[in-house]
């Protein structure tokens, strides 16, 4: 975050709105196409659920409903790897990538068998080719010895893991800068004007800035700025509290759903679904619930002390898959959007951005289309 | 154990001497004062090691902000020194690297 608006027009090849999971690994990947590039950023009183993430690489019961997303979700599972090794290579910032498998645990049996079938219906739907087990609590306790005795049981996959979400963007930012990309973080785009020769952006800062083609990537702000381009963003907050503890010695080997530990040692536990509109904050309710499960999942954290908490909103479509969309009306203009900004930066920053750099259309992309929602 | 602090108390509410013990040496101190303070007093540098990359650290902010004082008092791994008042006969250690929760449950001070 180096560079202010100024007065004045500049110009850039391809300017992203919005600077956090989502837009980063995008503007690093249109980079690798050689493209000028610049993020128009709120700035810190942005949403930003990038920072507010739990930081998992998660594959298992991702697209129970849409197979695509599934592989897209894989793939990028699958990427994570050679982005990590280049982000440590390029900036120096290792962003703790993990990938050995996690374990969603279920504290019943009727939840533990509802979620192998869904895993099943996933199986079927990959033609047999998705890998994960239903463990009961012995299974379990081989490679968790911790977990609490009213455990029922976990689907495991092996393709789960986990990262650093604040070093993966704190890598992507400086690597970015020292690509020579053009960070403007007084940047709340206001208006955006489409021409025939490209677009012109106005933040509310007064900066403008002329471009050949846009990435809408800022989040929730995408429901204001889509339409202003042909394109639609039906998007809801959901908030996610969570809880962090105190750093404490490495006791858990693998992620789970609801309890992670990081490289550091602090025990990161989520969280929450609430539909509480634009409200980030936390309530004591919604803390006391979450902690209580974490203790009967694992009831060595009894007395583990809690040292921050913090809501976070997340960006949901009304199926909860993204929207990956160009515009007809406006081209040049595109809108991405999800909320497993982590999980699919991989993918984000290989095959999307080599789409978006192509400009061609890509019909494997026609089901992350915002017209599913007005069928 | 370095013996000799380098703060000096300043006048100002007087409490009733206590006794602690940084790492099993006894030091006098007052009833006002916390855990941290009584690790500044005897001189207990550094007062810690982080978990991450073991470098030594010792009271700073002293009013619950930047964890830098995390002691083990009377058993109880990780408490922030500067949030916990001086009782007689404490028992306050240094806090080496992160807590190892496997170790037997322990009271919450």
């Amino acid at each position: 975050m180096t560079k202010t608006a100024t007065q004045g027009s500049r110009s850039a090849d391809v300017c992203l709105i919005g600077g956090g999971l989502v837009g980063m690994a995008i503007a690093l990947g249109l980079q690798r196409n050689g493209l000028r590039i610049t993020v128009i950023d709120e700035g810190d009183v942005a949403l930003r659920a990038s920072r507010g993430n739990f930081g998992l690489i998660w594959v298992q019961g991702k697209g129970d409903t849409l197979p695509e997303y599934a592989e897209i979700t894989r793939l990028s599972a699958r990427l994570w790897p050679s982005l990590a090794a280049s982000l440590k290579h390029s900036t120096g910032v290792d962003v703790q990538l993990q990938q050995r498998g996690g374990l969603y645990l279920c504290l019943t049996e009727q939840e533990l068998d509802a979620r192998a079938r869904m895993l099943e219906k996933i199986r079927a739907a990959a033609g047999g080719d998705y890998p994960y087990e239903k463990l009961d609590l012995k299974q379990v306790r081989e490679k968790i010895p911790e977990v609490g005795d009213t455990v029922a049981g976990a689907t495991w996959c092996p393709e789960d893991g986990h990262v650093n979400p604040l070093l993966l963007l704190r890598a992507m930012m400086e690597r970015f800068n020292a690509q020579g990309g053009v960070m403007d973080n007084a940047g709340c785009v206001e208006t955006i004007e489409h021409h025939s020769g490209g677009f012109r952006l106005r933040a509310r800062s007064g900066g403008i800035w002329d471009c050949a083609r846009i990435v809408l990537c800022a989040g929730l702000g995408n429901r204001e700025l889509a339409p202003q381009v042909g394109l639609s963003a039906p998007l809801s907050p959901n908030r996610g509290q969570v809880l962090v503890g105190e750093r404490v010695r490495p006791f858990l080997n693998y992620p789970t759903g609801y309890v992670r530990q990081t490289g550091e040692g602090s025990v990161q536990i989520g969280d929450s679904k609430e539909d509480v509109g634009f409200d980030s904050g936390t309530t004591t309710e919604v803390m006391a619930k979450i902690a209580h499960r974490a203790v009967k999942l694992f009831p060595l954290l009894r007395d583990v002390k809690l040292v921050r908490a913090w809501g976070a909103l997340r960006v949901m479509t009304p199926d909860g898959y993204p929207i990956y969309q160009t515009s007809t009306t406006c081209p040049g203009a595109y809108l991405v959007t999800c909320h497993s900004g982590v999980t699919l930066a991989a993918f984000h920053e290989g095959p999307l951005a080599d789409w978006i750099s192509s400009d061609r259309h890509d019909p494997s992309l026609e089901v992350f289309h915002a017209e599913r929602f007005t069928l | 154990m370095p013996n000799a602090s380098h703060f000096k108390r300043l006048p100002m509410r007087v409490g009733e001497p206590v006794t602690v013990f940084v790492e099993g040496r006894a030091i006098e101190v007052e009833s006002y004062d916390t855990a941290a303070a009584a690790v500044l007093i005897a001189g207990l540098v550094p007062s810690r090691t982080t978990p991450t990359s073991g470098s030594a650290r010792a009271p700073y902010c002293l009013m619950g902000v930047c964890f830098e004082c995390l002691l083990d008092i009377d058993g109880v791994a990780n408490q922030q020194g500067c949030m916990v008042k001086v009782r007689d006969g404490m028992q306050i250690h240094r806090q080496v690297g992160a807590r190892d929760i496997h170790e037997s449950p322990q009271e919450t001070a």
